[in-house]
């Protein structure tokens, strides 16, 4: 037997809810970042899931699966890049203090 | 009559040269040129009364009026526009000597009295200024153009109270005057508009048909124009300024407070005369029972002051009251029948302006000499002051009504208009004239009889109890004395001039002749007077009058406080006026309007703060909006599709 | 080459002059140059065009021109001028040149502020010239925006908070002004924007002037101190500099009344005739309540604004009297207050430069230490407060002598209670006068003052020399105006 389509979805919405919330209520930079990718995780694996049930003679869910995982590597590296910039320049990477450029 | 021009371009003239470039001229100079110019003035004026008289009367029997200049100066739509012209006719001849007469001994007398003041050039050119505008008041061709020049003569009374500029009492009673006055100028004004408005002309003789139309509304505008001179003319309850007028220099007083601009008032009314007897009889009745009302209280009140100046300012108002009564009393403009009073009121008016000039000036030279205006300073002078004695005695006399003195004829006249009214306004006139004698000749005593303060003093001083040496009041100087003997002259034989024959009120001839029964009760009223204040006051306080004063104690207390008028005035102004009204309107203005006007900011500034933090850059809010957007959006395109 | 257009080139030039100008003496090369160009034209256009009405020149409008600007919309630059404008422009001439003398010392950022200042002048002559209804509200609005900024940073005291107030409260009443005049656009018919060409149509209908009289008379009326909505003068007048205070007073204040004399009634003339009794009470109001709240202010230029308040309600309780004889009243008013205040607020600046207060209960005997301003400042009080000889005095007579011409109680009411502001206003004169001028000096720092310097005695001179000319010889600025006012009136009072 197989295992039902709702299981991943359902997987993958409580993951992609708990990057949304993450992303809303987190303050940290880093933490914002993890949250991104739990939402992008969220998202790779739906183009898995419904490639797998709904069209499986293609693979292009797939490949956008692989997209993803590499967008996220490279904006992972970017990501991280302008936080080590601005922990550089403001000693801390709290959003709360980085209203420098608002004002 | 061209001439006559001059006689308001000398002195505006005079006042334009000592106003712009007095300051940097000598006294000397400054006297120089404002006497000069008097002069002139006063000769042109007796050329002008000499020619308008000499000519003779018209074929109807009267003095025709003649109008040398009338230019219109500012046109007002439709028939109405404010001329400025001279009209030269029998009272504003008579106006024009008066005036001349009284300013140019004033310009003297000060050369003396206001010797090395501080600000002289000043003084001579608000003087200037001020004869300009009584002259120009007098000469006036229609009540616009006298209600300019009524405001013209308020402001240089305003500036010549104030001369005294440091004196607290000077500034306060400068500023009385002028709001005073002008607040009656504002009934004047609104008169003067009425009658514009239902006569189509500003002029003192419009039209009959029009005057017709304007029916029932021209007694309430001429009653309005008699608010404004009595505002000037200081009748009650708009007298109060008057008293405290006498805060500016003394000759200032004798010319615009007593001789000259405070009968403004009554010259309005005979100006208007022909249209109150016509048109307006009742008014003209109301008018004499304030005169009649005003006299006694400034009577009562001149018994008791001690000030000088104010014992002289009580007694001005009280003799301007009489010149109202006499107008008012008329009946109608025959002189033989109704119509003395109008005679009598410019009579009186004239020889009150000489006696009443010499009595201040008389009084200026006492001030000068004791260096006070109170009575208790005085005493015994006429052993150190001959000449003003005589004069202040021949000018006492003339107000109490004694002949052969001037005062005495005019102020019969006076007393047979109001038997001839009625008895009881006969009656009632004849006692305030009592009592005129009566505080004339307390003030006479007080001042010249007694004993001698200065004497007083020196004992004190040479039995070593008082540090200060007084004094010594000496007689003032001949420029000074010269226009006292000038004026006494005047007043001496001014009851002779046949003055009915110039001035009536239908400008027929009428021969004055002395009504024997009034006559002699007048005069043994005013010997009455006179023996009580010799008695009373003669050696000081006497027995007498100490026992007079304990029995009518509350009433002379309230009279010596003018029956309390001026607290009235002063609870009106301050406590109604400044704190019950200007003061909340100006709250309201702050807190309530404004605030209405700021609370609409504030409301915006609020709303504004409400959404100004979905602006704030902050990424995450933006994406909580979003989401619940997208989310609403969703929902509504579930369930709305 | 019209003439009127200089009105418009010299500002700019002038603009241009300032924005190449080096130094402090070339700017006021500039100003003065320029300001007295200025003045000179304006005297001349006053003489010619009283010239060719002498010579028998009938048409309502002369220098009469058009250039067609967005033809879309008809808007055009039209100019031309009547008795009312030549008045008028005359008096912002006078008034821009004194306050250039009243402003010959302003620190910081001199250039600046002359920039500002002449871009302020240039809005009130373009909209004392053009008849376009569009073209005026860009000139009225150009007229505005400087004032901010002159307020705002050459002020003093509570100075962002007045500007903004200011400005704020006089672009709510352009709000109101836009829509009144874009009502007026579409209701004659959306085919011209020049005020007499609409006049001449007369054809927007009466429930339409009925919406729109109100808004555009609100909107002047704003800048007209109106009751209830004047508040800005007050705290404007207070913190603006001398000769903003001076220009804003003398002419800006003028441009309300203008405006609805020539807008708000000449345009929408049914609805004038009918509203007038809402306007005529508050303008009542204004009056006695401006010069009431007058007496109990103890700052100098809280004061003035004040009696401005009172002053310029006068002006619109004459218009809207709507006869011939008051109108003409009013822009007599107009020309009268615009320099007795000028003079006033020239005085107070330069009292207020030299005590550093102007709080009234802390100067005293200011007339022993500088008399020339003392003296200087009794004129300006006893012309304020409409002594004869002096042009207050011929303003007030008018208005009252045209306002009683209308016969029934309402009116007649009015008038007299807009008449007893003669005695207010010299109770809170000379309550003045006496509070600071006379007396003995109190303050022992304030004997060490000095007197007038040379600038400022001719900004006064010029002044008074004007008042007292136009209070002297009135005549023939009361046909100038007469003339102009008589179109107005035959289309109000048919």
């Amino acid at each position: 037997m197989t295992i039902p389509a709702q299981f991943y979805l359902i997987l993958a919405a409580v993951l992609f809810f708990i990057g949304v919330f993450g992303f809303f209520t987190r303050r940290n930079l880093i933490s914002l970042l993890i949250s991104t990718e739990l939402m992008l995780n969220a998202v790779d694996i739906n183009f898995a899931v419904f490639n797998a049930y709904s069209h499986p003679e293609h693979l292009e869910g797939f490949f956008f699966t692989m997209f993803g995982i590499g967008i996220a590597a490279a904006e992972t590296a970017v990501a991280i890049a302008i936080i080590i910039n601005v922990f550089r320049n403001a000693k801390s990477i709290h959003i709360k203090n980085l209203l420098d450029l608002k004002h | 009559m061209d001439f006559t021009i001059l006689i308001l371009a000398l002195p505006l003239l005079s006042f334009l040269i000592l106003g712009l470039a007095g300051m940097k001229m000598p006294h000397k100079w400054a006297g120089a040129i404002g006497t000069l110019s008097l002069t002139l003035v006063t000769i042109l004026s007796y050329c002008a009364a000499a020619l308008y008289f000499g000519a003779g009367r018209n074929a109807e029997g009267i003095f025709a009026p003649i109008t040398p200049y009338n230019h219109t100066w500012l046109p007002l739509g439709g028939t109405l526009s404010i001329d400025m012209g001279i009209l030269i006719d029998p009272i504003s001849v008579m106006m024009l000597i008066v005036i001349s007469t009284v300013s140019l001994m004033v310009h003297i007398y000060s050369l003396g009295y206001m010797k090395g003041e501080r600000g002289f050039q000043r003084y001579y050119a608000f003087l200037s200024l001020f004869t300009f505008s009584m002259l120009g008041l007098v000469v006036a061709t229609n009540i616009f153009q006298m209600y300019v020049f009524w405001e013209l003569v308020g402001v240089s009374s305003y500036l010549l109270i104030g001369f005294y500029y440091t004196k607290p009492a000077a500034i306060a009673a400068s500023k009385k005057a002028f709001i005073v006055t002008r607040f009656a100028d504002l009934f004047f004004l609104i008169g003067i508009l009425l009658y514009g408005y239902y006569t189509e002309t500003f002029s003192f003789t419009p039209g009959e048909t029009l005057l017709m139309s304007a029916g029932a509304v021209l007694p309430i505008a001429l009653a309005l124009m008699f608010v404004g001179g009595a505002g000037k003319s200081a009748m009650f309850p708009l007298h109060i300024w008057l008293p405290d007028a006498m805060e500016g220099p003394t000759p200032v007083s004798a010319l615009i407070h007593a001789a000259t601009m405070v009968v403004a008032g009554v010259y309005l009314v005979a100006r208007m005369f022909p249209l109150f007897i016509d048109y307006a009889p009742e008014v003209l009745h109301i008018v004499a029972y304030v005169g009649a009302f005003t006299s006694l209280y400034a009577a009562i009140v001149a018994c008791v002051q001690t000030d000088i100046k104010r014992v002289l300012a009580f007694s001005t108002i009280s003799q301007i009251a009489f010149m109202m009564v006499a107008l008012g009393v008329c009946t109608s403009s025959n002189p033989h029948y109704g119509g003395l009073g109008y005679m009598a009121s410019m009579f009186h008016l004239f020889t009150h302006a000489m006696f009443k000039g010499l009595l201040f000036l008389g009084a200026g030279a006492i001030i000068h000499a004791v260096h006070s205006n109170e009575k208790s300073q005085m005493g015994g002078l006429r052993k150190y002051m001959p000449v003003t004695h005589l004069t202040f005695l021949v000018a006492c006399l003339a107000i109490a009504g004694i002949p052969p003195f001037s005062g005495f004829f005019s102020k019969d006249e006076i007393l047979a208009a109001c038997y001839d009214y009625s008895p009881m306004m006969g009656v009632f006139m004849s006692i305030v004239a009592a009592m005129t004698a009566f505080y004339m000749f307390r003030l006479y005593y007080l001042i010249f009889w007694g004993k001698s303060h200065y004497e007083e003093q020196l004992s004190l001083y040479s039995a070593g109890k008082s540090t200060h040496k007084p004094h010594k009041p000496h007689e003032a100087p001949l420029c000074m004395t010269a226009p006292l003997v000038i004026l006494a002259t005047i007043t001496t034989v001014a009851g002779f001039i046949p003055f009915g024959n110039f001035i009536s009120s239908n400008g027929e001839a009428y021969h004055i002749h002395i009504n024997p029964a009034v006559a002699t009760v007048s005069i043994l009223l005013a010997l009455a007077g006179i023996a009580l204040a010799t008695v009373m006051y003669i050696r000081g306080n006497s027995k007498l009058t100490t026992a007079i004063n304990k029995a009518l104690g509350i009433f002379i207390e309230a009279a010596y406080n003018r029956f309390y008028m001026d607290e009235l005035w002063l609870f009106v102004t301050k406590k109604i006026i400044f704190n019950c009204i200007s003061r909340p309107i100006a709250w309201f203005d702050r807190h309530v309007i404004d605030a209405t006007m700021d609370m609409m900011a504030t409301i915006t500034q609020k709303c504004g703060n409400i959404v100004r933090p979905m602006q704030s850059g902050n990424v995450q809010s933006y994406s909580v909006w979003f989401l619940s957007g997208a989310l609403l959006l969703a929902l509504m395109l579930i369930f709305f599709t | 080459m019209n003439i009127l257009n200089l009105f418009v080139a010299i500002p700019l030039a002038m603009l241009f002059a300032l924005w190449i100008s080096r130094n402090t003496k070339q700017i006021r090369t500039v100003m003065v140059t320029g300001s007295t160009l200025l003045l000179s034209l304006s005297v001349y256009l006053t003489i010619d065009f009283i010239a060719q009405r002498n010579a028998g020149v009938t048409a309502a409008q002369l220098y009469t021109d058009s250039w067609s600007w967005y033809p879309a919309l008809n808007i055009c630059y039209s100019i031309g001028v009547d008795g009312i404008s030549v008045a008028m422009i005359l008096l912002s001439s006078i008034i821009v040149f004194t306050g250039t003398f009243a402003s010959w010392n302003i620190k910081p950022h001199t250039k600046d502020f002359f920039l500002w200042y002449v871009l302020l002048s240039l809005g009130v002559y373009g909209f004392f010239i053009t008849t376009d209804m569009f073209a005026m509200f860009m000139f009225y609005e150009t007229a505005l925006i400087p004032m901010y900024l002159l307020i705002g940073v050459w002020g003093s005291g509570k100075k962002e908070y007045s500007a903004m107030k200011l400005t704020l409260m006089l672009m709510g009443g352009s709000a109101f002004l836009l829509m009144g005049i874009l009502g007026i656009y579409y209701g004659s018919g959306a085919t011209t924007m020049n005020i007499h060409e609409i006049a001449a149509l007369s054809n927007i209908p009466t429930e339409m002037q009925y919406i729109f009289f109100p808004l555009t008379f609100i909107g002047f009326g704003v800048l007209g101190a109106l009751f209830p909505f004047h508040t800005w003068s007050p705290d404007g007048h207070a913190s603006a500099p001398t000769s903003v205070s001076m220009l804003h007073a003398g002419v800006l204040m003028k441009l309300g009344g203008y405006g609805c004399f020539r807008i708000a009634m000449y345009l929408l003339p049914q609805a004038a005739n009918d509203l007038a009794w809402i306007f005529i009470i508050l303008t009542t109001i204004s009056v006695v309540y401006g010069a009431l709240s007058a007496i109990s202010q103890t700052d100098l230029k809280y004061i003035n604004a004040y009696s401005s308040v009172s002053h310029c309600g006068l002006v619109l309780f004459a218009l809207l009297m709507m006869t011939r004889t008051s109108c003409t009243g009013a822009i007599l008013q107009m020309l009268s207050h615009g320099l007795m205040t000028a003079l006033f607020f020239a005085l107070i600046g330069m009292i207020y430069g030299r005590t550093h207060t102007r709080d009234i209960r802390q100067m005293q005997g200011l007339m022993k230490i500088m008399p020339f301003l003392s003296v200087g400042y009794v004129i300006a009080g006893l012309a304020n407060l409409g002594l004869p000889g002096f042009s207050g005095f011929i303003a007030e007579m008018t208005i009252f002598v045209g306002s009683f011409m209308v016969d029934d109680t309402f009116h007649r009411t009015v008038t007299i209670i807009a008449c007893t502001s003669i005695v207010i206003t010299a109770v809170y004169i000379l309550r003045v006068v006496g509070k600071i001028l006379y007396g003995e000096p109190c303050n022992e720092e304030h004997k060490r003052l000095t007197d007038a310097t040379w600038d400022e005695r001719f900004t006064v001179i010029c002044l008074i020399i004007c008042v007292a000319g136009l209070g002297i010889a009135p005549m023939w600025v009361s046909d100038l105006i007469n003339n102009g006012v008589g179109d107005i009136i035959t289309i109000l009072r048919p």
